[in-house]
């Protein structure tokens, strides 16, 4: 069985609440290096004791909006606010901040307890509090025996433990995680997410984290902030996120999802009663339960989660709109999942996603077989961006 | 047939792998550990006026017990008795310790320097200090000559731009402090190089996370940075500390009548006194007090390693 489990989650959400103080603003932050623009008039804010990822790909500015909070980067135009504080131009050795770095950046000529201790020391504070410190950082990412080890003597989860504590030791009032299990075989890393949550809670210390593993952010976050190209596309919790993304590129970016390009039929909105959109796509008709701002002639994307998606051989009763028929192109096995990749008959592509419930080796629908995809009313999304 | 390739292929493989290293011990063999035990056993003999100098003369096998019976110590009793030589190994050592404390000063900063710069400008950097090889070493003593003599450049140049009257010179030639010059000159790169390679291979990220840590810039440059870096100055400081101390052409043509370098002692023992027995005690005893920094050197190497 699993380990112990860590304290149970309460709600956490003061960014509902408007009398809620941000704990760290960026303020219409850019950053342009050269001609490049890194960051693009971002604001954003961060509460005290949240768990916080900027996810994206590659190149989106979120290392460098996390550099600009750690001081190692200045940005461009706009302020960065801590607890209410101008903090520009304060150097990264006077900012309240910590930052576990995606290489871990242990020095390689100090023993792990000397790597530890390295920030107290900077803050001059006596032997003994010190070493009471480091025992205590040692214990909680479980080093105590490796006290006395160089970098180079330990393996790549260990040095991670290391990067952690080191960062943790301070404590600091943000800490900043730069793809911290990067490095990590997928279990190692699944360990370490729960353990990391564990640890955010605890100490109730701040958390950011940047990644481009939305499985990582998902598990690990209060809220996400999905970016692009510097700027940020949505922010909202794990669960908003994935269930209700704002666009065409988050929808995409987190998650399988099946995307339709369309124009709007019709849109009613009852009092009482939850919207309805009617989407016409080439002769399939899709239909959301949604407000939606949207309206008749619009061209938008409707979407559906492949594991939203009925796939059977039997003809539904009702095939008027949220149904649609073809033939069994692929199917992908991952296990806990089957996706079928399904070739409808005007030529498009879906998916659809069914969990293997049953032991059954021979699936009861295979390759080249003619199948019905339905999906309820509640399933899909009209994206407009 | 598959099964001759598998064991024909590891023994020729292990056959030229062990001539690679076989070659260069060879070739050490007979130009420097042969050499040496000719040395050694000419520092053993007796001064003659004869050709070869010095008596006795290997002759034959048979002549082993007598041949033996000849060598003595004397040549080494010599050095300890005569005040010179002692000042002449010290004073080399002195002067090579304040030399190489000198390369340090002016070489680590260059390295650093060089390390940092942005990385489209590195190879010219070392380009740069590579340069002064493409000329001849004793060319580039004598033209310090030229600069440092009484009515040298230096004089013409401190006159041009008024700093010294015009019946003054510069009085550096013939002083030790000329020798310093030239040996900073000459073994700058030598310094500079392996500190480059130590201080470029560096992470700075490991800086960043100092800083991050709440260490201010100068304070990680002497926790980070620099024990970091002390292969590259332990092999620098090897590198010219060595040379320095036998050092003859620098001392004999920039160094005035008192600089006293073991080198130029050796010189004149052996071409001006025509002693080669004694010039040769004089080389073996330097060989043995440069090994012991040789031998920290590799100690360091190992731990790094």
């Amino acid at each position: 069985m699993a380990k112990s489990l860590g304290p149970i989650k309460r709600k956490f959400s003061p960014w509902t609440d408007p009398a809620a103080v941000p704990f760290i603003r960026f303020e219409n932050i850019t950053k342009r290096f050269g001609t490049f623009t890194a960051v693009d008039n971002l604001t954003l804010d961060i509460y005290e004791r949240e768990f916080f990822s900027l996810l994206g790909p590659s190149g989106c500015g979120k290392t460098t909006l996390m550099r600009m909070l750690a001081g190692f980067d200045e940005p461009t135009e706009g302020r960065i606010l801590l607890q209410g504080k101008d903090i520009s131009g304060v150097p990264p050795y006077r900012r309240p901040t910590n930052m576990m770095f995606q290489s871990y950046a242990l020095f390689p000529h100090m023993t792990v307890e000397k790597n530890i201790a390295f920030g107290l020391e900077q803050d001059k504070l006596s032997k003994g509090e010190i070493s009471a410190r480091v025992e205590e950082m040692l214990k909680l990412v479980k080093l105590e025996t490796f006290a006395k080890r160089k970098p180079n003597q330990l393996s790549g989860g260990q040095r991670q433990r290391v990067a952690l504590a080191r960062s943790l030791a301070k404590r600091p009032k943000v800490l900043l995680l730069d793809e911290p299990l990067g490095a990590l075989d997928k279990k190692l890393r699944e360990e370490t997410q729960f353990e990391l949550m564990d640890i955010q809670t605890n100490l109730g210390l701040t958390f950011l984290i940047v990644t481009h593993d939305q499985e990582e952010a998902m598990t690990v976050s209060d809220r996400i902030a999905v970016m692009d190209k510097g700027v940020i596309m949505q922010v909202a919790t794990p669960a908003e996120i994935y269930e209700a993304p704002n666009s065409r590129y988050v929808a995409d970016f987190i998650g399988d999802i099946n995307i339709i390009e369309g124009t709007i039929a019709s849109t009613q909105s009852a009092l009482g009663a939850p919207g309805e959109v009617l989407i016409e796509s080439d002769g399939i008709r899709l239909a959301a339960e949604q407000e939606c701002p949207a309206v008749s002639g619009d061209k938008v994307a409707f979407a559906v989660r492949p594991e939203k998606v009925r796939i059977s051989p039997d003809q539904p009763a009702d095939t008027s709109v949220n149904a649609v028929h073809g033939e069994v192109w692929d199917i992908g096995y991952l296990g806990d999942f089957s996706v079928f990749i399904v070739k409808l008959d005007d030529g498009r592509v879906m998916r659809a996603a069914q969990a293997n419930v049953s032991r059954l080796v021979d699936r009861p629908i295979t390759f080249g077989d003619m199948v019905w995809l339905t999906w309820p009313r509640d399933a899909g999304l009209v994206l407009t961006r | 047939m598959a099964a001759v390739d598998e064991q024909v292929a590891p023994n020729s493989r292990s056959t030229s792998r062990w001539l690679v290293v076989f070659l260069p011990y060879l070739w050490l063999l007979l130009f420097f550990v042969a050499p040496f035990f000719i040395i050694l056993k000419i520092s053993f003999s007796d001064t003659a006026i004869a050709l070869p100098p010095y008596v006795p003369v290997f002759e034959g096998i048979g002549a082993i017990g007598d041949f033996l019976s000849q060598l003595d110590f004397e040549n080494y009793v010599f050095l300890t008795d005569d005040p010179l030589y002692v000042q002449a190994y010290l004073s080399s050592l002195r002067i090579a310790a304040f030399s190489t404390l000198f390369l340090l000063l002016i070489g680590y900063p260059m390295a650093l320097a060089m390390a940092r710069a942005p990385t489209s400008i590195r190879p010219t950097l070392v380009m740069m200090v590579i340069l002064p090889f493409w000329t001849s070493f004793l060319i580039r003593v004598y033209a310090w000559i030229g600069i440092l003599k009484p009515d040298g450049l230096l004089t013409l140049l401190l006159h041009a731009v008024g700093l010294m009257g015009p019946e003054d010179q510069v009085q550096i030639f013939r002083t030790d402090t000329a020798v310093f010059i030239g040996m900073v000159y000459s073994y700058l790169p030598f310094m500079v190089l392996p500190l480059y390679a130590a201080l470029e291979k560096m992470d700075n990220t490991l800086l960043e996370a100092a800083n991050d840590l709440g260490c201010p810039p100068w304070k990680a440059f002497w926790k980070i940075t620099f024990p970091l870096s002390l292969p590259g100055v332990i092999a620098g400081s090897m590198i010219c500390f060595i040379p320095i101390t036998g050092e003859f052409v620098i001392p004999d043509l920039l160094g005035g009548a008192d600089t006293l370098m073991i080198g130029k002692t050796l010189w004149t023992e052996f071409f001006g006194n025509r002693d080669w027995p004694l010039a040769s005690a004089v080389a073996v005893i330097l060989l043995v007090l440069l090994v012991v920094p040789i031998m920290i050197f590799q100690n360091q190497q190992k731990k790094v390693a």
